[in-house]
C-alpha cells in the first residue's frame, strides 16, 4: 500500500540558512502522528514546505503524496489533491467575507478535480451544519476572514475549512497556541470528529496538553531540523516530564 | 482665425478640423459665437502639455497627438449595433439616454417626461433661436483647454431638469455608445436638480468591436438645489486604445447630499476631471473613483473642490489596482474659501501596484484661508500581500484566482459605496469583466 504522505531526507533552505537537515517520515492513511520540538526546531517549515509556501529552497530529498511528487505542485494543487494546512497563524483578509471566501476554495477545488460546483442552497445547508458544531455563529461568516476574529475563532475557522474541505492529509500547526482550554475543547472535538480510516492527521505542538484531546499513534520528536525519536504516544508524556533539553544534546 | 496658434496641437491644422465641422456644428448666432470664443481659447494652448500645472502628468500632446476628425452622424447599422451594446448594459430598470458617436439617438432612448423629470436634446436646445439662453448651453465657469474644445465641438447631448421634490423612480442613464475608429465625438449634458429632489444619474461609455482608437470628449455640467440627494454613477469602458477626456463641473446647494462613484477599465488614456462648488451650507460631498488598468493604459482622475460655503463635509477617496506598464495619475485639489468655516475635508488615494513597472502620481493640494477647518490628506501605494495570497492558495485558489479575490477587496469598499443594488452590481460586473480578462 502505497504511504500517504512520505517525507525522505527532506532538506531546506531559507534565505541561505539550512533549517532542515534530513528529516524523513512516513503517515498512512488513518494514522494520526504528533510532531513536537522547542521554538525554532523547523516544525512550521515542514508544514510550509508541505503546503507549498514560497521562499522555501528544496536542497534535497522528496516529498511523496499519494505516491505523487509533491514538490512539482502548486500550492492549489496540492489543496485540491487534499492537502491541508490548518495555520499557526491564520490572516486576516478584510474585503473578503468568510461565507464568500468558503464558496471559492471549495468550487476552486472540486473544478480542479474535475467535480461540479456546489449548488448555493447545498453549500450553505453544509455550511451551517459544521458552523454549528464548532459554534461558530453564522454572524461571524459574513464578516471578513479572521477579521477581528479572537484566537479561537480563528483556530476554530480553519477547523471549519477543515471538514468542508474533507481533505485526506490534515496538518495543525500549533493548534493550541492561545486557546483557553474551553476554546481548545471545542477545536479539538471538531478534529477528533474528521478522524477517519482515510484520512490522516499530523498535529505539530510545542506541549502535550493537545494530545490529551487529540490522541496520536505516533510521536515525533523534532530539534533543530531533523526527528531526533519516533515513539507512541507515551513519548508526548514522556517529554512533559523530561523535556526537550536532552534532545537538544542529541541533536547538536 | 490664427492659423499659427491652432497649430500647437503638434503641427496638426485643426483649425480647418473647425472650419470643416462648423457646418455640423448645431446651433447659429450667439452658440456659433461661443464655439469659435471657445475654440480660441483652446487654441491658444492647443492640447494641454506637461507644462501646463494642471496636466502634469498627463500630457494630452504627448499622449494623444492629435484631436481626431469629428466622427460622422450615424448610420443605421451604426445605431443597430449600439442597440444591441445598450442592451448588454444589465443597468436594470434606467430611464437610458443614448448618445451614438456623439449624436443623442432619440430611437434608442426613453425620452418619457414627467413625475419631474424634462429631457432634451441638447443640440435641439442648441438650434432652439427663440431661446435667449441657448448659448449658455456651452459655457462654463471653469477655464480649461479641454473644456473649451469640448465646447467648439460639442454635437449633442442631453439636457434634464429635475423638478423641486420630484423623485423620479428610476435612475437616469446616459449612455455613450463609440461605433466608429479613429474619430472625436464630443459630447455636453447638462443636468439641473431642484431643491429637495432624490435622483439617481448614471453614466456609462461603451464601445462597440467596430470602434478602436477613437476619442471621446465629454463634459457634464450639474447643478444640485438645496436639500437634495443625488447618487450619481459613471462607468467608464471604453476600448483600450481609445482616449477619453471628460469634465464634471458640479454646483452643490446647502444640505445636499452628492455621492459619485466612478470605474475606469477603458481607455488607453483618460482623464476625468471633476470641479465640484459646495456653494450651500450643510452639504455632504462622497466621492469614490476606482482606477483598474492594464498594458500601457493612462488614466487620470482629478479633483478640484471648492469649499465655499461653512460646515460642508467632503471625503474623496481614490483607488488604482494597476497592471503591467499602466499609470495612473491622481490629482486631489481641495480649496477652502474664507467663509468656509467649520469645513471638514479629506481625501485619500490608495494604489495596489501589480507589476514592478507600473506608476502611479499623487498630487494632493490643500489651500484653506478659513481658519476652523479640518483638511487632510494621505496615500499608500503596496503589492498583494503574499501571505494573504499563499493563505488562499492553499485553500485551493489558482494564482490568478487568488489575486482577483483580493483585488475585489481592495476595491470592495468603494463598491460599498454605491447605494442602488443594480448599479453596485453593474460596477462589480465591470471589475469582474476586468479581472477575468487578466486570467
Ligand atoms: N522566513 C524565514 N527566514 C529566516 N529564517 C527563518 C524563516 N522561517 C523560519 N526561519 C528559521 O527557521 C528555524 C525554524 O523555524 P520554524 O520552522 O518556525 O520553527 P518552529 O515552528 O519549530 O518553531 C528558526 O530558527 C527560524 O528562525
Ligand atoms: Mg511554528
Amino acid at each position: 500500500m502505497t504511504a500517504l504522505l512520505e517525507v525522505k531526507d527532506l532538506q531546506v533552505r531559507v534565505e541561505d540558512r539550512e533549517i532542515l537537515h534530513g528529516l524523513t517520515m512516513t503517515v498512512n492513511g488513518g494514522e494520526v502522528h504528533a510532531i513536537m520540538g522547542p521554538n525554532g526546531s523547523g516544525k512550521s517549515t515542514l508544514s510550509h514546505v508541505i503546503a507549498g509556501k514560497p521562499g522555501y529552497e528544496v536542497t534535497g530529498g522528496e516529498i511523496l503524496f499519494k505516491g505523487e511528487d509533491l514538490l512539482e505542485m502548486e500550492p492549489d494543487e496540492r489543496a485540491a489533491k487534499g492537502v491541508f494546512l490548518a495555520f499557526q497563524y491564520p490572516v486576516e483578509i478584510p474585503g473578503v467575507t468568510t461565507m464568500n471566501f468558503l464558496r471559492t476554495a471549495v468550487n476552486a477545488q472540486r473544478k480542479a478535480r474535475g467535480e461540479s460546483e456546489y449548488l448555493v442552497p447545498d453549500f450553505l445547508r453544509k455550511v451551517r451544519e459544521v458552523a454549528a458544531s464548532l459554534n461558530i455563529p453564522m454572524d461571524m461568516l459574513k464578516r471578513g476572514v479572521n477579521v477581528g476574529f479572537s484566537g479561537g475563532e480563528k483556530k476554530r475557522n480553519e477547523v471549519l475549512q477543515m471538514a468542508l474541505f474533507q481533505p485526506s492529509l490534515c496538518i495543525l500547526d500549533e493548534m493550541d497556541s492561545g486557546l483557553d482550554i474551553d476554546a481548545l475543547r471545542v477545536a479539538a472535538d471538531g478534529v477528533n470528529a474528521l478522524r477517519s480510516p482515510d484520512r490522516a492527521m499530523v498535529v505539530i505542538t510545542h506541549y502535550q496538553r493537545l494530545l490529551n484531546y487529540i490522541v496520536p499513534d505516533h510521536v515525533h520528536v523534532m530539534s533543530k531540523g531533523r526527528v531526533v525519536k519516533s515513539g507512541g504516544k507515551e513519548l508526548a508524556l514522556e517529554l512533559e516530564e523530561s523535556g526537550y533539553a536532552q534532545y537538544e544534546d542529541a541533536a547538536a | 482665425m490664427n492659423v499659427a496658434l491652432a497649430k500647437t496641437t503638434t503641427g496638426a491644422v485643426l483649425d480647418g478640423t473647425f472650419a470643416a465641422a462648423r457646418g455640423r456644428l448645431p446651433g447659429v448666432g450667439t452658440v456659433a459665437e461661443t464655439r469659435q470664443q471657445a475654440f480660441d481659447d483652446f487654441a491658444r494652448t492647443g492640447l494641454p502639455t506637461r507644462r501646463i500645472e494642471e496636466w502634469k502628468y498627463t500630457d494630452l500632446r504627448n499622449l494623444l497627438r492629435d484631436v481626431a476628425p469629428l466622427a460622422p452622424t450615424p448610420d443605421q447599422a451604426a445605431l443597430a449595433q449600439a442597440a444591441k451594446m445598450v442592451e448588454t448594459l444589465g443597468t436594470g430598470d434606467t430611464q437610458k439616454l443614448v448618445i451614438v458617436d456623439g449624436v443623442f439617438a432619440a430611437g434608442l432612448s426613453d425620452l418619457t417626461s414627467g413625475g419631474g423629470v424634462t429631457v432634451h436634446a441638447l443640440s435641439a436646445m442648441l438650434d432652439d433661436a427663440t431661446s435667449a439662453t441657448r448659448a449658455d448651453l456651452l459655457r462654463s465657469r471653469v477655464a480649461d483647454p479641454m473644456i473649451a474644445l469640448n465646447a467648439a465641438f460639442a454635437t449633442d447631448g442631453v439636457l434634464v431638469d429635475i423638478a423641486d421634490d420630484a423623485a423620479p423612480a428610476r435612475p437616469l442613464h446616459i449612455v455613450h455608445v463609440a461605433t466608429r475608429p479613429s474619430v472625436a465625438a464630443f459630447t455636453r449634458s447638462l443636468v439641473r436638480i431642484g431643491n429637495r429632489a432624490r435622483v439617481t444619474l448614471v453614466e456609462s461609455f461603451v464601445a462597440t468591436e467596430t470602434a478602436k482608437a477613437y476619442q471621446a470628449h465629454d463634459a457634464v455640467v450639474l447643478w444640485i438645489g438645496d436639500d437634495s440627494d443625488l447618487q450619481h454613477v459613471r462607468v467608464m469602458e471604453d476600448a483600450g486604445d481609445a482616449a477619453n477626456i471628460a469634465t464634471a463641473i458640479v454646483t452643490v446647494g446647502a444640505r445636499t447630499k452628492f455621492n459619485t462613484f466612478s470605474l475606469t477599465t477603458g481607455g488607453g488614456v483618460s482623464r476625468y476631471q471633476s470641479f465640484i462648488t459646495m456653494a450651500g451650507v450643510d452639504s455632504e460631498l462622497s466621492t469614490n473613483s476606482v482606477h483598474l488598468l492594464r498594458d500601457k493604459q493612462h488614466g487620470d482622475c482629478t479633483f478640484v473642490i471648492e469649499h465655499a460655503a461653512p460646515n460642508c463635509l467632503s471625503r474623496e477617496l481614490f483607488r488604482a489596482v494597476l497592471d503591467d506598464r499602466a499609470h495612473s495619475v491622481f490629482q486631489g485639489r481641495i480649496n477652502v474659501h474664507q467663509i468656509a468655516q467649520k469645513t471638514d475635508g479629506k481625501m485619500m488615494s490608495r494604489a495596489l501596484l501589480l507589476s514592478d513597472e507600473a506608476e502611479i502620481d499623487n498630487k494632493p493640494e490643500l489651500e484653506i484661508f478659513a481658519d476652523d477647518v479640518q483638511c487632510g490628506h494621505g496615500a499608500t501605494i503596496g503589492a498583494l500581500d503574499d501571505s494573504l495570497l499563499f493563505y488562499l492558495r492553499a485553500r485551493g485558489l489558482p494564482e490568478k484566482a487568488a489575486q482577483a479575490l483580493l483585488i475585489q477587496a481592495f476595491v470592495g469598499e468603494a463598491m460599498e459605496s454605491i447605494v442602488n443594488d443594480d448599479l453596485r452590481d453593474v460596477a462589480i460586473s465591470a471589475a469582474e469583466r476586468w479581472l477575468e480578462s487578466r486570467a
